[in-house]
């Protein structure tokens, strides 16, 4: 193996100047996906640029517009955050649910975007949220949708000398909440065969004033299901809502046959979590 | 190339080492400082055999480099007794038959301890499912589970 070069910049314009300097160069956040890839030889970065003595890549602010953090906080502190937990449920659920203790204390959300796997549990919750990135590059900075960044499976629009430097989370609106959901083998430590995220708005009557609702592990990237999400607009989520929901779901979804799950049973799947997430963010959207 | 050299504290010692760009930091506590406690199991995150405490968060020790340790702390095993005396998780894993063969051992305190920290009155449920990160092809797990909850329990009785 060739030796790396590791560097631990402290601003982003020094992390830029790095990324931009070598092709190999290769950002480390929290290391989860990129030094499991180094070890079975599927990356061989020649400069690790750690991100984490970066402050802006650290920090956490939450004010009345919404939650900026910083791509490389690990999936713990977000988690222990009791005011990121009651205000965005099903983001911080599908965050909580990335790997062990070991691999919480570690992976950042970050590393869960730009590894760009279709199954990252915390994509599909992102999305539903209306949840922005900022990159930083050699030509400045650009925000981006959290749907339009994956392009493909380990795909995104990250172009080189660039990096994700924070996340922007817009405050939910009144009467509204999200939930994520999936379904593993395994209770833990397992890779989601489908992922939901279910975001809802409701008007003072109790009828979804809004929705969106995000796929993943059923096409390439997370997906939005906007059939899906209109589909409950105006209901109060009764059960002919509910259906025509999941049969959105299903159809927007573009599944393969893999190791953890066949596509059929996928395509079913997705419109059951579907239902459950929707019925989970309505009691939560209820209660606000 | 140059080798990093890297200055941190571990086990509350300062403490330094030479290591690649590329080294673990399980490699450096292992091979450049013999705390030959912590375990390699995997070397991809997945077993818990090299959990130690990083800045106050368990990590697998396979999956940070060794340079990333410059100027943060680091607790391993060989932290968890004090000289002699043995830790109550130590000495529940022995009295609860806890271990075969003893390579996920380690890993299994270093994290139990982090999580009673945390979580001093731990149910059954919050400890395997914190647990569930260490794998151990010996024991299916029973006993150490009951060890991490009469542990709580003994700690629990000391700090009252």
């Amino acid at each position: 193996m060739a030796p790396s070069h590791f560097e631990a910049p402290t601003d982003v314009e020094a992390a830029i100047a790095l990324l931009s300097r070598r092709p190999g160069a290769r950002p480390l956040a929290g290391g989860t996906d990129l030094l499991v890839q180094l070890r079975l030889g599927a990356a061989t970065p020649d400069l690790f640029v750690d991100l984490k003595r970066i402050p802006r890549l650290m920090a956490t602010s939450l004010d009345s517009k919404g939650l900026t953090l910083g791509a490389a906080v690990p999936a713990a502190e977000i988690v222990e955050n009791a005011s990121i937990r009651s205000l965005w449920p099903g983001l911080v659920e599908a965050t909580a649910l990335i790997g062990s203790s070991q691999i919480q204390g570690r992976a950042t959300w970050g590393g869960n975007l730009c590894n760009a796997s279709p199954a990252a549990d915390a994509v599909p919750a992102m999305i539903v949220c209306g949840a922005k990135i900022v990159l930083a590059g050699p030509g400045g900075e650009r925000e981006v949708l959290i749907e339009d960044f994956t392009t493909g499976p380990g795909e995104t629009l990250l172009e080189r000398g660039e990096l994700v430097v924070e996340f922007r989370v817009p405050a939910p609106a009144p009467r509204s909440a999200d939930a994520y959901l999936r379904v593993t083998p395994r209770s833990e430590m397992d890779i989601a065969v489908v992922g939901v995220g279910v975001q809802l708005e409701l008007d003072r009557e109790g009828r979804v004033a809004s929705a969106r609702v995000a796929l993943g592990a059923v096409a390439p990237t997370a997906v939005r299901a906007d059939a899906a999400a209109e589909a409950l607009v105006g209901s109060r989520l009764d059960d002919a809502a509910l259906d025509r929901a999941a049969v959105a779901a299903s159809t927007s979804a573009s599944p393969i046959d893999d190791r953890r799950g066949t596509a059929a049973y996928r395509k079913s799947v997705v419109g059951v979590l579907t239902k459950r997430a929707a019925r989970i963010a309505y009691e939560r959207a209820q209660a606000r | 190339m140059a080798k990093i050299r890297v200055e941190t504290t571990i086990n509350g010692e300062a403490t330094e080492y030479l290591c690649t760009g590329q080294q673990s930091l399980l490699e450096a506590l292992r091979d450049e400082l013999g705390l030959m406690g912590t375990k390699e199991g995997c070397a991809t995150g997945d077993c818990g055999a090299c959990s130690v405490v990083l800045d106050g968060r368990l990590v697998s020790s396979c999956l940070v480099l060794a340079a990333e340790a410059e100027g943060r702390t680091v607790k391993t095993i060989e932290g968890v007794a004090e000289g002699t005396r043995l830790h109550p998780l130590q000495q529940q894993f022995l009295e609860q038959g806890a271990l075969q063969c003893g390579i996920c051992t380690p890993g299994f305190i270093v994290a139990a301890q982090q999580l009673l920290e945390s979580h001093p009155d731990p149910t059954e449920e919050e400890v395997r499912f914190y647990l569930a990160g260490n794998l151990c092809r010996c024991t299916g797990y029973d006993k150490i589970i009951r060890a991490v909850l009469e542990a709580a329990a003994v700690l629990r009785e000391q700090t009252t």
